[in-house]
């Protein structure tokens, strides 16, 4: 390439830059409060970091950390994504008595604190139905009708045993959760141009296959962003669970032990650390589901040379 | 594309009924391949369609003209039951589109029925549409393996044969985000022909595509009819429609106006409004020549 710079003809810019002091000064003020913090952190022994590392490796916090907050947010994470789908899907479809289910699902579990709805599935479920039968629908009635000795009743479940459960609690979480993964799959469902819908249905595809294959697919690119959010806010919120009571959960065990030690603080400190770490993993897989579900997208696409985005033919 | 060649050996003679011959008598080789008959649409009240007829033969390439609002594109859409339509009936190589005749009393299909009788038909959209999430060979291959049950081996074969057709043999493996436009389109193209359609229905198929990417879309619809396949267009494109066309037909406000052989509707317009709109449209195309001559001879 040649540059000119002789005769008239301008050549290369070598301009100086625009200066911005702003970024200067913030930097000294952030420096110096940084420093202050530091310091507090060496000088105030009542921080106890020590400590608090002793405390984050005691084996009930891990119990707690794996049990409560790791398994806890999986399980109530695998039952919001996949009900809050369905819902999501329910609320869309043409039939409606569904979309009315829908409707009323998302509207009860929305409206109701997961603090409020863990004590109640921790003690009151099991109150009002001690046993739950799983069998053919009044088959209790049916058979005293037709004089059987039969009641119709395949299995039976101790109510107050399992609503004590972690497995409870995560049902709990998750039908909650699901409320909210509901409007956030809707909004994925909806951002889906319908030309991508009228093209499966021109191909003959019927209603499942082009949700399936064709939209969900495109969806999850939305999806997924706050998806990553509710996973977050999830890990956070598996502390309710002692509400349940439960007991093998991180923030409950922490601040057992910080109580009976007398070391309040510390145990504050593992707590915090414990579930940073946490949400620290969660964002680094989220940006690998983000580029997933962003192929095709020019995003994720290899060797993209066209930035905009395909299907609506640019427009 | 041999599969999808009719019995006839040349295009049939348009001899076509002005109005409302016994649709429903099925004389084999005579039934038109569709026959539209009275088709009424509206939208909110407001008269899209005002009983459309039209008969379109095996092999026959029918392009519909007119300017945009005039109906062309929804009465498109209505053969293909992306839109219902509210009187009158469509028929598909003699199946009833959309309903079932019961001795006269009509019943909407299921949507498995609906789907079964779209696979028949291939579609080209304005805007491709092409599924952005796979690349050219996954588009091409999706609805024959999840529609028609064709292996995968067999399927992928399929499909590179066909993008082969359309040119773009090269490029199995691009996403529709790294094709240009008019690429895009020929794949759509490939995708509607993957189901071996019996009839290919063309929505403005270059009308979103740069000017110098049309002439390669409009390569791959003329070999198609070279090849025997019975397509309806709705075109801007008044080269293509003179060229290529078995028969034209010129809709407005939702009627038509005018039908015939193209060397007739389009050089020897009869109706006051198709002579207006042809002028509009050759004045639009000699301004493009206009910018494309000036283009040519840039200055020294």
């Amino acid at each position: 390439m040649t540059t000119p710079t002789t005769d008239d003809r301008p050549g290369l810019i070598e301009a100086r830059p625009v200066r911005h002091p702003g970024r200067w000064v913030a930097l000294a003020v952030i420096i110096v409060l940084v420093a202050m913090l530091i310091s507090s952190f060496i000088t105030n022994e009542r921080w106890g970091f020590s400590k608090a590392l002793e405390i984050m490796n005691q084996k009930p916090v891990l119990e707690g950390l794996w049990k409560g907050t790791i398994v806890g947010t999986i399980g109530s994470m695998a039952i919001g994504i996949v009900g809050g789908v369905i819902i999501a899907i329910l609320r869309l479809s043409q039939n409606p008595v569904l979309r009315g289910v829908s409707f009323v699902y998302t509207w009860f579990f929305r409206g109701i604190p997961r603090l409020v709805l863990l004590a109640m599935i921790g003690s009151g479920i099991g109150f009002l139905y001690a046993n739950l039968d799983f069998g053919i629908p009044f088959g209790k009635q049916l058979a005293s009708l037709m004089g059987l000795s039969s009641d119709f009743t395949f299995f039976t479940l101790d109510v107050n045993q399992f609503s004590s459960s972690l497995l409870a609690g995560i049902i709990g979480l998750g039908l909650s959760e699901a409320a909210y993964m509901a409007e956030i799959a809707r909004a994925g469902i909806l951002s889906v141009d319908k030309g991508q819908n009228e093209a499966a249905a021109a191909l003959g595809m019927n209603r499942g296959q082009s949700m399936r294959r064709i939209v969900l697919p495109q969806a999850m690119r939305v999806i997924v962003p706050p998806t990553g959010n509710e996973t977050i806010a999830m890990v956070k919120d598996t502390s309710l669970l002692s509400a349940i009571p439960i007991i093998t959960e991180l923030f409950y065990q922490t601040r057992a032990i910080g109580t009976r030690t007398l070391q309040i603080m510390p145990s504050f400190v593992a707590v915090t650390a414990w579930y940073l770490l946490v949400g620290s993993v969660l964002m680094v897989g989220q940006y690998f589901l983000e580029k997933r579900f962003g192929r095709g997208f020019g995003t994720g696409a290899p060797n993209k040379r066209f930035a905009r985005p395909a299907g609506a033919g640019g427009a | 594309m041999s599969d999808t060649t009719t019995s006839e050996p040349t295009r049939e003679p348009t001899t076509r009924p002005t109005s409302g011959a016994d649709a429903r008598s099925r004389t084999g080789e005579d039934r038109p391949l569709v026959r539209a008959l009275n088709v009424l649409k509206s939208f909110h009240g407001n008269e899209v369609l005002k009983g459309i007829d039209l008969d379109v033969h095996r092999g026959e390439v029918v392009c519909l003209l007119g300017p945009s609002g005039s109906g062309k594109t929804t009465f498109l859409r209505c053969i293909n039951q992306l839109e219902e339509i509210d009187g009158g009936r469509i028929w598909v190589d003699g199946d009833l589109v959309g309903f079932r005749d019961d001795g006269g009393q009509l019943h909407h299909l299921t949507d498995k029925q609906v789907a079964t009788q779209r696979r028949e038909i291939g579609m080209v959209f304005q805007r491709f549409n092409l599924f952005p999430h796979m690349t050219a060979l996954q588009n091409v291959m999706e609805a024959p393996v999840q529609v028609r049950r064709v292996g995968k081996t067999k399927a992928r074969a399929r499909a590179l044969e066909l993008l082969e057709q359309v040119g773009l043999g090269d490029k199995p493996n691009a996403y529709p985000a790294q094709l240009s436009g008019g690429q895009q389109q020929r794949v759509a193209i490939a995708r509607a022909l993957a189901m071996d359609p019996k009839l290919m229905l063309f929505d403005e198929p270059t009308s979103a595509l740069d000017p110098e990417l049309v002439g390669e879309v409009l390569r791959v619809m003329r070999e198609l009819a070279d090849q025997g396949m019975t397509m309806i267009v709705v075109t801007h494109e008044m080269g293509f429609a003179r060229d290529v066309a078995d028969h034209v037909v010129f809709m407005d406000g939702g009627v038509v106006v005018e039908q015939g052989k193209p060397k007739d509707v389009i050089s020897n317009p009869q109706h006051e409004r198709t002579k207006s709109f042809l002028k509009r449209m050759r004045a639009e195309d000699d301004e493009a020549a206009a910018d494309a001559e000036s283009l040519e001879t840039p200055d020294a």
